[in-house]
């Protein structure tokens, strides 16, 4: 027992904590799959298709068997029902048509870069060149591969991606405000600005994406032991350890799954995928440990992609900008197969076309369609990108039709701050917001005034190089999400986090998440707010997580989730902590526990100087000699948590471009941004976060994109061809942060994963288009090249390679038709 | 298989190894100096990147056998041997300049080799010098900050050096 004064100590949250995780990686001290090596292992080569489409009529494997040092060579047939299977947890409709997924499929390939046989040998050389050796005789089919060819094929008799499923139509899902409850009758609406107000009719494409962490994916199966242990480059460790045992019949006691160094996800690691499954099988099935690490090559071509959508968007409003409704008509492209969260990602965006705007009527209906291209599922934003970007841009055409300056048009119609928390058209409750002051700030830090004055400056004098001015006023939802609302969406599983607090007998503490980081500082944000609550030094907090036999139970990292449901879980593991402790510290203290306080880390007794701090009692539990009668030697607490709400971050972003109208170059001038999201935990992590974010959404904009040949070769499977940004093509950027704190979580925070790119795309987009709005574009195809730039102004096409497809095809009669 | 002798991180090693073994593939698998890693298969990701005799190389693109009596400096090799860190290793942490860190080494290395060429550079002049190494998590903005915080040409430590430009 100790009588101490009161400590001042310097509140951790909203401090700029250096990164507990950095020692370690700017030693290179790393634990990448990649670098694991054990006694005996042995190593997977793939043998992929070269077809996107095709029968697999025999596979020889007799040279590939006879090389030295070769193990074994595998089929799916060899595997048989061992390998297990790739799963879908969300089928978005009861009736969804969803292909059975092999991980290494037994008679036919649906997209190029499947894999159908699998090398083991004693080196990862060995096995590549054997797999060289394996001879696969296919019977090529024809290959489904145009989105808006495949989502017709099966009305006019074109290709089938999976032939004995008659359709390429995986899902169709609806959301309609009349239907609901939730306003109007968006037809209704429609007619009316047609009659007598402004309809903005476009169709936009979500052009086809890859993750492209920098870290390949890499996997290492040990069987031996009693459990068999999986090392993975993964987000998901528990929902991958769930998925092995539910479609291999090992039982989850029997697999443990951990997610060492992952060298980023963005969604990309979101998944149960083939080559794990394959190196599950193998390990099993040999008793050896394997290890299978990809190419670039091979992931850019496998790894899934994500976004690859066609928007058709009608937007009705008055003739003076007030908005009247919003019809959405999305086609998906899901490529060979749906991923685990696969058709539920268009769904994901189903929420947030309305965005921060007073709709009084909407409809949203996604068109989920198989093709034989890779996969795709989760990219950074799933879902929100498309809608944000899609309603962003349709605000920028409304405010050209009224003739009124884009941020006019946006207040005009978004949620005033009085008018929270509020309940929208599709049927959300946004709980805080306040767009009024983030646009405020965003435009102050750019000099807007000025801008648009330079930009009437340089339209006037007809400068080869014009200014344009994009505005994106984003809102997202993140934190997925309440369970019962997962749920009624047919989503597989919960949306609840966990948390444990291990408080040690030395007076340090473990703090056990079942989120699982891969970049994001989850060890330093999540050790700010502990040290807070528990009043424990910031250096004696150890974050642990993403292995199974520690972190027992979570859902992993993805959807901007972590801190604002896995934070609350940890408040509340550390809540339980102190209660457990109090009746021990009045005991202690021979005091009466209503008599106790606790704070910065002591429980002391009011009106005396008699305090106790709780690592203190930490150890007094620990020797458990002196305990009031019944009370377990323990103050070790748990906490699953699950979320009331989803969470709505916002901001403002405002980007600048210069456009050379004689070469369709674009330069980035300036981007501002302010963001709210809510209470930050970290300032530097945030920043960081944003950067990144902004960077990835400023590349769906201008630089990147999967491109398949018309044999459904991806010819971007490089990254000599795949265009990712350099620290040469960016820029440094200016942000800042409102605050509204979240009202549905204890810390007041918001998710920040994903903002930045939701945001960037469209504020890109918008001031590449404003550049050149006065010579005649509305619209240039993403990513906008200089050559689409270009062409956009000499023909006055949006620069796409399919210019009539992204004419207004919304006739009179065919607005009707859904 | 070729005898090599050289000096990694300041050891001197010797090994036998197949000519086609690219330098990254001798670090991590023979020597088990894992800090240093692949990222891609065409040069273009940088994440590998190590000193060759003091100048920067991406060791996907060199062979074992060129590194034949040369002296190679890893990720692992560049803090002092008391564990002090490199400036640049500092910087890289104090202007958060990395968040997964799978870049980061090729990240460090390379930009130990700008400064020592260039000891003031510009923003443009680290953005060009930085071109062939990937990131994708950080943007680089904060990357150059710690360029520029590790050249002294910037005084921004805090957090506004990440929040602002």
């Amino acid at each position: 027992m100790t009588a101490t004064q009161e400590p001042t100590r310097q509140a951790e949250i909203g401090r700029d904590r250096r990164r507990k995780e950095d020692q370690r990686l700017i030693t290179g001290r790393t634990r990448w799959t990649d670098n694991i090596t054990l006694p005996g292992m042995l190593h997977l080569a793939m043998v992929r298709s070269p077809y996107a489409h095709a029968r697999i009529t025999g596979i020889e494997t007799s040279a590939a068997k006879a090389s030295t040092n070769v193990v074994a060579v595998l089929t799916g047939a060899d595997l048989g029902e061992g390998q297990g299977a790739c799963i879908n947890a969300w089928p978005v409709t009861t009736d969804q048509v969803t292909p059975a997924h092999l991980p290494m499929p037994t008679d036919r390939v649906a997209f190029a870069g499947e894999t159908v046989a699998v090398v083991v040998a004693r080196s990862a050389a060995e096995a590549r060149d054997a797999a060289e050796l394996v001879e696969v005789d296919y019977e090529e089919l024809p290959a489904a591969l145009d989105l808006k060819e495949a989502a017709a094929a099966h009305e006019n008799g074109g290709v089938i991606a999976h032939p004995d499923l008659g359709t390429n139509v995986s899902a169709v899902w609806r959301f309609d405000s009349a239907e609901a409850g939730t306003g109007g009758d968006v037809e209704a609406a429609i007619t009316e600005a047609r009659a007598g107000g402004i309809l903005i009719e476009r169709e936009y494409r979500q052009q086809r994406l890859i993750p492209a962490f920098m870290e390949p994916r890499s996997v290492v199966v040990d069987p031996t032991g009693e459990q068999i242990t999986v090392w993975s480059a993964t987000q998901i460790p528990h929902i991958l350890r769930f998925a092995l045992a539910a479609t291999t019949g090992v039982p989850e006691s029997k697999i443990r799954v951990i997610a060492p160094d992952v060298g980023g996800g963005f969604g990309g690691k979101l998944q149960q995928t083939p080559e794990e499954m394959i190196a599950f099988a193998v390990a099993r099935r040999l008793g050896k440990p394997v290890k299978f690490t990809e190419t670039r090559s091979e992931s850019l071509l496998t790894a899934h992609h994500g976004r690859d959508q066609w928007q058709r968007l009608t937007l009705a409003a008055t003739s003076d900008g007030r908005v009247t409704g919003l019809k959405v008509d999305l086609l998906a492209d899901l490529g060979a197969y749906v991923a685990i969260v696969g058709g539920g990602v268009p769904v994901l965006g189903a929420f947030m076309f309305n965005a921060i705007y007073k709709f009084p009527a909407y409809q949203f209906q996604t068109t989920n369609v198989l093709t034989n291209k890779t996969w795709t599922d989760a990219y950074r934003g799933a879902g929100r990108p498309e809608a944000t970007y899609a309603i962003e841009r349709l605000m920028d055409e409304l405010a050209a039709e009224v003739g009124v300056d884009p941020l006019e048009i946006r207040e005009k119609n978004w949620i005033t701050h009085e008018e929270f928390p509020f309940t929208t058209v599709a049927g959300l409750e946004y709980d805080s917001g306040n767009y009024e002051a983030a646009t405020a700030r965003a435009k102050e830090m750019f000099g807007y005034d000025a801008l648009r004055a330079e930009q009437a400056e340089r339209r006037a004098a007809g400068d080869r190089v014009q200014l344009g001015l994009g505005v994106s006023t984003f809102t997202e939802m993140c934190g997925l999400a309440p369970s019962r609302v997962l749920g009624s969406l047919n989503y597989g599983a919960g949306g609840w986090e966990h948390a444990e607090v291990r408080m040690l007998a030395t007076g340090k503490v473990e703090v056990i998440t079942g989120a699982s980081a891969h970049g994001q500082g989850h060890e330093t944000a999540f050790s700010q707010i502990v040290a807070d609550r528990l009043g424990v030094p910031f250096e004696d907090v150890e974050v642990l997580h993403g292995d199974t036999q520690i972190s027992h139970k979570g859902l992993d990292t993805y959807g901007s989730r972590s801190l604002v449901v896995g934070g609350e879980a940890l408040v509340r593991a550390v809540d339980k902590v102190i209660e457990k402790a109090r009746p021990i510290a009045a005991h202690l203290l021979e005091a009466s526990a209503d008599d106790l306080e606790f704070k910065h880390g002591q429980f002391s007794v009011k009106g005396t100087d008699a305090a106790m701090a709780i690592t203190e009692i930490a150890t007094a539990v620990f020797a458990a000699h002196n305990l009031p009668d019944g009370v377990e030697p323990s103050i070790d607490s748990e906490a699953t948590y699950d979320p009331v709400n989803f969470n709505y971050p916002h901001g403002t972003h405002l980007c600048a471009v210069e456009v050379d109208t004689e070469t369709g170059q674009i330069k980035l001038r300036k981007y501002v941004c302010c963001d709210d999201i809510g209470v930050v935990i970290n300032p530097l992590i945030v920043a960081g976060q944003v950067h990144g974010g902004l960077v990835q959404g400023i590349a769906q904009a201008l630089w990147e994109e999967a491109v398949y040949d018309e044999n459904g070769t991806l010819v971007s499977g490089s990254f000599v061809d795949y265009l990712l940004p350099t620290a040469a093509d960016t820029i440094s950027f200016e942000i800042d942060h409102t605050t509204s704190p979240a009202t549905t979580n204890s810390l007041g925070t918001k998710g920040v994963g994903e903002a930045g790119t939701i945001a960037s795309t469209p504020a890109v987009v918008n001031a590449v288009v404003d550049a050149v709005r006065h010579l005649g574009v509305n619209d240039i195809t993403m990513p906008c090249t200089p050559e689409r730039v270009w062409r956009a102004i000499n023909d006055g096409s949006s620069g796409g390679e399919t210019p009539e497809a992204a004419m207004p095809h919304f006739d009179s009669a065919e607005g009707d038709v859904q | 298989m070729a005898r090599i002798n050289l000096t990694v991180d300041g050891q001197q090693v010797a090994d036998d190894v197949e000519p086609r073994t690219l330098l990254v593939q001798y670090l991590r698998e023979q020597l088990g100096k894992t800090g240093t890693v692949i990222g891609c298969d065409t040069s273009n990701c940088g994440a590998c990147t190590v000193h060759l005799n003091g100048r920067s190389v991406k060791s996907c693109n060199v062979l074992a056998v060129q590194v034949d009596g040369a002296e190679v400096t890893t990720i692992e090799g560049l803090a002092a041997e008391d564990g002090t860190l490199h400036p640049v290793q500092e910087s890289f942490r104090e202007c958060h300049g990395l968040q997964c860190g799978f870049c980061t080494p090729g990240m460090i290395m390379q930009t130990v080799d700008l400064l020592a060429e260039n000891p003031s550079p510009s923003e443009e002049a680290i953005r060009l010098g930085l071109e062939g190494n990937l990131c994708r998590c950080t943007g680089y903005h904060n990357i150059v900050r710690a360029v520029q915080h590790a050249a002294g040409t910037t005084t921004e430590t805090s957090s506004e050096a990440g929040a602002s430009a």
